[in-house]
């Protein structure tokens, strides 16, 4: 049995009250140090742009709203180019997201469960992707995309990055765990591939699924060289990169920035307090992979 | 059992599962063809000739040879991007790592409410760095940021600017590096906890000989995942850096003002596709070596 070496004695306790004291303070001075910067865009984004400059012309510290204008919001939400941005950020991501799942299923499937010649190879093709992220490749596919005619359209924005080594990746090593036995027994029993992979292997690895799933819109959302640069038309532009064109504006005009920052986040903050662990366990795959 | 699958498998033949696996590849291999592979030889096509600008009149490109690869990347543009990226990657993977150990040691601990203090510190996980980089500027904006009287932080001078771009970034990646950290905290197995805890063992003696190398694989990979986001890193610098401070390299390929020819920028792509294969290589090795993996 292991003995608690505290529990016993006063002088433990006391030592340990003063330690859960201490952990309280660093927690909450690190979470303020977290949070500190979303506060202030808050506090800028619900103030009045000229009186909150002149209260800190006239010495004021800044930190608290000038004006409560929560309005802001539902004007940001009323501006076209704004709600524009984000219905095409959602309708890109969505596209991305649907695009990538599928194809690292497929795919996924073909390397764990199917045999084939060059195996090897094609799967050191799909691997060596990595090696040629979009910021290597960039000039020569705005040059593609606008041989093909997909400059400011969805098919430029989204086809790109419908394959993601990644995913491939993830998908294979969760249809490898299934045990060979089931696949076996399955064929037996006159399923095809396509029937197995969908009826079985797909429904058994729901959670890995699930976990790309949200990895990938995580990505997808966030997304800002390709879409910065694959289109230059308003019409065109995801959340992100109005994001800029809103921050560049003006300093009279900033709190619509702040605002719009706020707002761009929602979707993902939703997400990540619905699906927090099915997120982790996206975000440490590779780490646990090594 | 396996016999009579083998059977089955041979009959209904490797030749109809060949089918079917080129089918399911059909989809990433045309993706990575066109968005992956084609784009590199047109890399080096379009770093090896100029293109004409009457090309719509039937003029031909123009070679101008493997001198310009060279040219630009012994050039001024590259050179200056390539430092300011690797200052910027020195700046944000050192302190980005510390920070996502101090939050993760520090929310390792079973109190009450300490899921909170785990949310929190995970919540910027949910921004984009264009979000960070809007969020920076409440402090950055030289005219109504909450800082724009510390000129250590200037966005207005090359130096300056950098560090404040790297806060923004280091901030971001808070969330990921605290995530990444705890759960390797948490894998710890229990046994090792109380182990090192009889012996006796100070609290920063136990960190350092049995916290950090039971966890050095994940602070591993976190160090790549950041050294790569750090040399890719361009939203940054597009919003809250003026043009003309620090520009990293991903700055001078993307060129938002447009002032250097495609030519250039390809032959800078290509060297930022060299710097890409040596940290992988580097990645790989280390891989390989293995920090300490807790057989």
């Amino acid at each position: 049995m292991a003995t608690e070496p505290l529990a016993a004695g006063s002088p433990g306790r006391a030592r340990r009250t003063v330690g859960t004291i201490g952990s309280y303070a660093l927690l909450t001075v690190l979470s303020m140090m977290i949070l500190f910067p979303i506060y202030t865009t808050i506090v800028r984004a619900i103030s009045k742009p000229i009186p909150y400059l002149q209260s800190l012309q006239g010495g004021g510290s800044g930190l608290w709203p000038v004006g409560w204008d929560w309005g802001v919001f539902g004007r940001v939400l009323n501006e076209d180019d704004f709600t524009r941005a984000l219905l095409l950020s959602a309708v890109i991501a969505i596209l991305i997201v649907a695009g990538q799942t599928f194809t690292s299923i497929v795919a996924g499937y073909a390397f764990a469960c199917l045999d084939f010649p060059f195996k090897r190879t094609v799967f050191a093709v799909v691997v060596g992707t990595l090696l040629l992220p979009v910021e290597v490749t960039l000039i020569a596919n705005i040059e593609t995309v606008r041989d093909l005619s997909w400059f400011n359209s969805w098919q430029g924005l989204a086809v790109p990055f419908m394959a993601w080594a990644f995913g491939i990746f993830l998908i294979r090593q969760a249809f490898m765990g299934i045990p060979k036995d089931l696949q076996d027994a399955a064929l037996l029993d006159g399923y095809s591939h396509f029937r197995f992979l969908f009826r079985v292997a797909v429904p058994i690895s729901r959670p890995i699924i699930g976990s790309f799933v949200l990895i990938s819109f995580l990505g997808a959302w966030n997304q800002y060289l390709w879409p910065r640069f694959a289109a230059d038309r308003q019409e065109w532009q995801t959340i992100q990169v109005a994001l800029r064109t809103l921050a560049t504006r003006e300093v009279n005009n900033l709190n619509f920035a702040f605002a719009a920052a706020i707002l761009a986040s929602i979707p993902l903050v939703v997400l990540l307090i619905a699906f927090q662990r099915q997120i982790i366990r996206g975000l440490t795959a590779g780490a646990v992979k090594g | 059992m396996s016999a009579r699958t083998e059977r089955v498998t041979k009959r209904s033949g490797r030749g109809t599962e060949s089918v079917l696996a080129a089918a399911f590849l059909a989809p990433v291999v045309i993706i990575f063809a066109v968005f992956a592979y084609y784009p590199l030889g047109r890399l080096v096509y379009l770093s090896l000739y100029r293109r004409n600008a009457n090309q719509f009149l039937g003029g031909a490109d123009e070679w101008i040879g493997f001198s310009n690869i060279v040219d630009t990347l012994t050039g001024e543009a590259f050179r200056s991007g390539l430092w300011v990226s690797v200052k910027f990657t020195l700046l944000t993977v050192p302190l980005g790592l510390l920070l996502g150990v101090l939050l993760a040691s520090a929310a390792d601990r079973k109190l009450k409410g300490i899921r909170i203090f785990q949310t929190i510190f995970s919540s910027t996980v949910a921004s984009s760095v264009a979000v960070a980089s809007v969020v920076f500027l409440t402090l950055l904006q030289p005219e109504t940021g909450l800082w724009r009287d510390v000129e250590w932080l200037s966005l207005n001078r090359p130096n300056s600017a950098l560090l404040a771009v790297s806060l923004s970034a280091v901030w971001q990646n808070a969330g990921l590096t605290f995530v990444i950290v705890l759960a390797a905290l948490q894998a710890i197995p229990e046994e090792i906890r109380e182990a090192t805890m009889l012996d006796g063992y100070g609290a920063m003696r136990r960190f350092w000989r049995v916290t950090v190398p039971l966890i050095s694989p994940a602070l591993l990979f976190l160090a790549i995942v950041l050294v790569v986001n750090a040399l890719q890193a361009y939203a940054q610098f597009d919003i809250l850096s003026p043009t003309d401070q620090a520009q990293p390299l991903l700055y001078k390929i993307a060129d938002p003002e447009g002032i250097s020819t495609l030519s250039s920028r390809a032959a800078l792509s290509l060297g930022l596709f060299a710097l890409t294969l040596v940290v992988s290589f580097t990645q790989f090795t280390l891989l390989e070596k293995r920090v300490h993996y807790g057989d």
